[in-house]
């Protein structure tokens, strides 16, 4: 099966980042143009961002809850995601997945929430969700629609970043970053953070976009200048992560990637599937080492 | 001698049925069988079980003031005092119940509060229905699809316990004697071709297995008289008035108002109130449609022995349909112009009883010739696909001695709502469709929705998505939009094709009826796509 294929290429992947080690990636993570800008002192570690993409958001942050809006590939998306998620999460916390709370009970956070789409359907599936954004419009919106339902009112936001919370010294059992790090202005010091905010044998989950060819031609060209779907300038290519580099670097942060998988988008239907192509949107799950 | 059946269609894995060691259903990724394996010894998979019954038995204190009636397992009212439920079910009749019946069964919807909304008094304390009650000429034919939902759901039972007819065998001809249709449940290699059933039997064998289920219910014996919707604006004033998060969270949901003077909330509002739906009507969702110039007259007939073979007739008003119901008993859909309704609905039983044998047999047009079926070069084409039915000779119907029933009219109409559904508000079974009975798809298309609207539901609540969302019920639209309207052009397509009294149009259907006959990927199509197990026809 398909499955018993992907899993070898992973273990390809990684035996390829322990034997080459860091020194063969390094020149492309610094490839990316705003690495060297490192912001002033004011939040001394929030090493990681860039404000040119905090601008992007801030710009839009009213139209993270219309489902027509600019948002509208994320919402369509969200489903499938949150489908890895508890298909994996369930799996690794041993949780029954015929429940309909089976994150009872386990710290979640979600780094670069965004306002929420992604919290609170993990807040209604039991979880107690921290939902963390560096845009302070993102974390007003979040809390606004947070507290229309009950169940999501629960959830707590703060504009801080993932580096303010290692600072803190916050452990969670699942870190979950999901369309971030292509935002991200470090993405190495990113998930070292992230991992820092991961308890041991917790479970990190980042999804990303591929730096294929493939993924220029649909999630730029198509989705941005063709159809539409997204405002234009959304992503930066050169900011795409290989899966071989995302493994690499969250291996160097000391978490195990055990899964992938791709996000196919069907123009005709208007869904996304998830498939194990991880060519265009891809998700990985690790779990952090024991160290 | 009553047909053998055995089961029909893939079963579905209903919870109780699953072993340690199987595949779930909902997953998209990942290697089952270890995860079950993993979850069947962790001891935590009990836990959320528990919470929920200790709630069940708690929860009835705490309310005196809600007048509604009959209810098992309560749920809690908000700070107002007006209860919140998660699903609204208006209308309690054969589909709004499967609904609620359907959420019961499974695991992810099962902890889902329920209010149902139906001012019938046979839900709170209907009579016992008996085995040897005289028939009643409401019936429908259910489909081999629909008989797996009910017996998934548990409510088959009921429904063999009282009167039923299983029929495996079809005939089908015109009053011009040109061709005729037999079809046979073995041809598609099935028992059983549907299933016939007095709409009260239904009925009551839902209403029954929901009171046998854990899920939180209350029936409210009243109308609907406004549903009030959240809209952007009432959502965002709510929120920058009221320090009260639980007032900010009302105004998300929808309130309906019943005529009762009760008032409650809810997350979703589910429309099973029938063609003239009221929920579809308050949600302004429009239609399209036309009346046909016909009226149906139904009733119930006796004969001298039992009938396992449905039968139907076309006429140059309509189509006369003879449909066994168990017993002796058949029951009549007789489709003719609204003024011939009204005079056979009034005439006396024994002129009535005339017309309907004359109508079955010799009126109008002479007998079909049984075609015998090898021989001639064509049918040597044919020899290796053919079915068993081919070989049948035409059979004249029964005769029926007397009416069981009193006789009832009704006017047929095309209907199609324009959108299933809008925020908040989704519309299932006739609420959503109406279609001719002349192929008895009417009720069937209503459990699709059920089923189609379940496994929606159940995605979304795996999830965690708010039921009520438009883009999760955008999905049941689409599944069930395209199959829908299929089938209604189909039988549309039916009743215009026979409403024409015309020489070169009836070679043509003559034709047709012997294709459909003879060439047997085509009947085997047929009888999948009657059957439910085809979603679209032509393309399996």
């Amino acid at each position: 099966m398909s499955r018993r294929m992907f899993s070898r290429s992973l273990c390809q992947i990684k035996s390829l980042s322990r034997s080459s080690g860091l020194a063969g990636f390094q020149p492309l993570l610094h490839n990316r143009p705003y690495a060297t800008t490192r912001q002033p002192a004011a939040s001394a570690s929030s090493s990681s961002l860039n404000q040119t993409e905090l601008a992007k958001f801030a710009a839009i942050a009213d139209s993270w809850w219309d489902a027509e809006g600019p948002f509208k590939p994320l919402h369509i998306m969200n489903p499938t995601r949150l489908a890895f998620l508890r298909s994996t999460l369930c799996r690794h916390f041993g949780k029954d997945p015929f429940s309909v709370r089976p994150f009872e009970g386990l710290k979640f956070v979600d780094v670069g929430c965004g306002g929420g789409i992604l919290s609170e359907p993990l807040a209604r599936m039991g979880a107690s969700v921290t939902g963390i954004d560096a845009v302070e419009k993102n974390i007003k919106i979040a809390r606004l629609h947070a507290d229309l339902d009950p169940v999501a009112s629960s959830i707590e936001y703060r504009c801080t970043t993932a580096e303010n919370l290692v600072e803190e010294q916050m452990k969670f059992d699942a870190v979950i970053a999901l369309e971030v790090i292509e935002h991200v202005a470090d993405p190495a010091e990113f998930c070292k953070s992230l991992s820092a905010l991961t308890v041991t044998n917790g479970a990190t989950v980042v999804s990303t976009i591929n730096r294929s060819m493939r993924a220029y031609a649909t999630a730029i060209i198509a989705a941005e200048y063709i159809l539409h779907l997204l405002p234009k300038g959304t992503h930066q290519w050169s900011s795409f992560l290989t899966p071989e580099e995302l493994v690499m670097i969250l291996q160097c942060a000391s978490i195990s990637v055990e899964e992938m998988a791709g996000f196919a988008y069907d123009p005709l239907t208007g869904q996304w599937s998830l498939t194990d192509d991880i060519g265009v949107n891809f998700i990985a799950f690790g779990i952090k080492n024991n160290l | 001698m009553r047909p053998a059946f055995g089961s029909v269609n893939e079963p579905r894995i209903s919870e109780n049925q699953l072993p340690p060691l199987s595949c779930s259903i909902i997953e998209h990724s990942g290697d089952m069988s270890r995860l079950i394996a993993t979850i069947r010894l962790a001891s935590n998979i009990f836990v959320p079980r528990l919470a929920t019954r200790t709630f069940c038995t708690d929860a009835p204190e705490k309310l005196n003031d809600v007048p509604s009636g009959s209810h098992s397992n309560k749920e809690p009212n908000d700070d107002e005092g007006l209860p919140q439920h998660d699903i609204a079910i208006v209308g309690g009749g054969m589909v709004g119940m499967a609904l609620a019946c359907s959420l019961a069964s499974m695991p992810l919807t099962k902890h889902l509060s329920i209010a149902i909304i139906d001012s019938n008094p046979a839900l709170s304390n209907g009579p016992v229905i008996k085995k040897d009650d005289p028939p009643d000429p409401r019936v429908s034919t259910v489909t081999p699809a629909t008989i797996s939902l009910f017996k998934d759901i548990g409510a088959w039972e009921y429904v063999e316990q009282h009167r039923h007819a299983y029929f495996d065998k079809m005939q089908v001809w015109d009053y011009t004697g040109f061709g005729y249709t037999r079809y046979n449940a073995r041809d598609a290699d099935k028992d059983v071709l549907g299933c016939v059933v007095e709409n009260k039997v239904l009925h009551k064998s839902l209403l029954s297995c929901l009171q046998n289920k854990d899920i939180k219910n209350t029936i409210y014996p009243t109308r609907l008289s406004s549903i009030s919707l959240p809209t952007r604006s009432s959502v965002s004033s709510a929120g920058a008035s009221a320090s009260n998060i639980s007032t900010k969270n009302l105004a998300n949901l929808a309130k309906l108002d019943l005529s009762d003077g009760t008032n409650l909330y809810a997350k979703l509002v589910v429309g099973a109130d029938g063609s003239k739906s009221r929920v579809r009507e308050l949600a302004g969702i429009k239609t399209t449609g036309w009346n046909y110039s016909q009226s149906a007259v139904i009733c119930t007939v006796e004969h001298p022995t039992e009938n396992f073979c449905a039968w139907q007739r076309f006429l140059p008003a309509g189509p006369i349909a003879l449909l066994p119901i168990g017993d002796n008993f058949s029951n009549i859909v007789w489709t003719m112009s609204p003024k011939d309704a009204s005079n056979h609905k009034i005439m006396n039983e024994d002129d009535f009883v005339k017309a309907v044998n004359h109508a079955l047999d010799f009126g109008h047009g002479p007998r079909p010739e049984s075609r015998v079926f090898g021989g001639d070069v064509i049918s040597s084409f044919f020899r290796p696909d053919v079915t068993s039915s081919v070989h049948e000779r035409f059979e004249p119907p029964p005769k029926v001695l007397k009416l069981a029933s009193d006789r009832m009219a009704f006017p047929l109409s095309l209907m199609h709502a324009n959108q299933y559904a809008s925020k908040r508000v989704v519309l299932i079974g006739d609420a959503a469709h109406t279609v001719h009975p002349l192929a008895g798809q009417g009720v069937n298309m209503g459990y699709g929705d059920v089923s189609s609207l379940l496994n929606v539901i159940a995605d979304g609540v795996a999830v965690g998505s708010d039921i009520g969302e438009v883009t999760l019920l955008k999905k049941y639209e689409a599944d069930r939009k395209t199959a829908n309207i299929t089938m209604m052009a189909v039988l549309d397509g039916f009743q215009k094709a026979y409403s024409v009294d015309f020489g070169p149009v009836n070679i043509l259907r003559a034709a047709a009826f012997n294709g459909a006959n003879v060439f047997a990927p085509l009947k085997r199509n047929i009888i999948s796509y009657a059957s439910g197990e085809l979603r679209l026809p032509f393309l399996s």
